[in-house]
């Protein structure tokens, strides 16, 4: 069996960070027409793409035996409280600011990719490196 | 940047293998320290009430102090900190590292929700979000430079951080993996701070014209 170093692992890691570039292009492409109606187009297609690679690399993810399962969880639950509180806060700040209708409906989801992004490259990052099967740490304190 | 990372790379190959298995982290070691959680949480409750209440000097003391801990810290950790960490002994960088990288799991993330949120609000007040703003080529850069940071540290930096601090606290932490990490960290750090240069000269920009 290799070890942890020497195992080869789908490219997870790699899709959510082109997942999460993307979601950050079509951010900074609404951000840069807000306050006005931007065309949709290119953030809808951002999100799109964003959201392919994220569930590719989540079926890629649920793929993998034997995997230190314990520790992605226990990263990835830690990570996305901490995230869907930073995307709730960006996200009250456009509905704050008056973001309506699509506009708004691609913005939240664009941050709802974001939020799930980030904790699942995290926790895969961790979890890549523990032993398999006994790999549940103690809760991180 | 890529100095940075054969300085680590000589400095892994030099250790010898005994310093790097007698190497060990504190017991106990906090991945994230929970005595700053709430000094978090007041930070972001600070953050939500001064923009919901508009009110101005509290949205640009956000952005400010911020914006100027973040990219000091930035900097200070791509250009002064990581080559000296890089030239430390492993049982050093492991020492150091136990007690730095769990403090930067919270001020971090901190530090740049109330930047951005703060800019943000603080761009909405001023106009400076109108395209027809004289200078909002500029903004659009800072959103873009921001982005770019955000991917190396959301995609990179931060995991590699805490995958280190996951496998300092394993019984017998493996120092090739730590070794990688940190090469990782080092390298990303770089990277971030050399953005940071083009954020201080964004800013600084749009603050003088």
């Amino acid at each position: 069996m290799p070890t942890t170093l020497e195992r080869r692992l789908p490219p997870i890691a790699e899709l959510a960070v082109v997942s999460v570039a993307l979601m950050l292009s079509g951010g900074v492409y609404m951000a840069a027409h807000l306050p006005r109606h931007p065309p949709l187009a290119p953030a809808v297609g951002l999100l799109a793409g964003g959201g392919v690679l994220t569930v590719v690399a989540v079926v890629l993810l649920a793929r993998i035996r034997p995997f230190a399962w314990a520790t992605f969880f226990l990263v990835a639950r830690w990570a996305l409280l901490a995230y869907v509180v930073i995307a709730g806060i960006l996200g009250f700040v456009f509905i704050y600011d008056h973001t309506r209708g699509a506009t708004l409906a691609v913005l939240v989801l664009t941050l709802v990719v974001f939020a799930l992004d980030v904790p699942m490259i995290m926790a895969f990052t961790v979890a890549r490196y523990q032993d398999t099967g006994t790999s549940a740490p103690t809760a991180p304190r | 940047m890529t100095d940075l990372s054969d300085h680590v790379v000589t400095v892994s190959r030099e250790a010898p293998p005994s310093e790097a298995a007698n190497a060990q982290p504190p017991h106990g070691l906090e991945i994230v320290p929970l005595r700053g959680l709430p000094i978090v949480g007041l930070v972001l409750v600070g953050l939500v009430v001064t923009i919901a209440t508009n009110e101005l000097w509290a949205i640009d003391f956000f952005h400010i102090v911020g914006g100027g801990i973040w990219t000091a810290l930035d900097l200070f950790l791509g250009f002064v900190i990581g080559p000296i960490l890089g030239r430390l002994s492993i049982p050093a960088r492991i020492e150091f590292t136990t007690r730095f990288m769990p403090k930067m799991v919270l001020i971090m993330p901190t530090l740049v929700i109330c930047t951005l949120a703060g800019g943000w609000q603080l761009a909405r007040h001023l106009g400076d979000l109108n395209a027809s703003y004289s200078h909002h080529g500029w903004v659009v850069a800072s959103f873009i430079v921001v982005a770019v940071m955000a991917v190396v540290a959301l995609g990179v930096l931060e995991p590699a951080n805490i995958a280190v601090l996951f496998e300092l606290r394993k019984p017998e932490p493996k120092p090739e993996i730590i070794g990688r990490l940190m090469r990782r960290f080092i390298f990303t750090a770089g990277i971030t701070g050399a953005m940071q240069v083009a954020t201080l000269v964004i800013m600084t920009r749009l603050a003088t014209t």
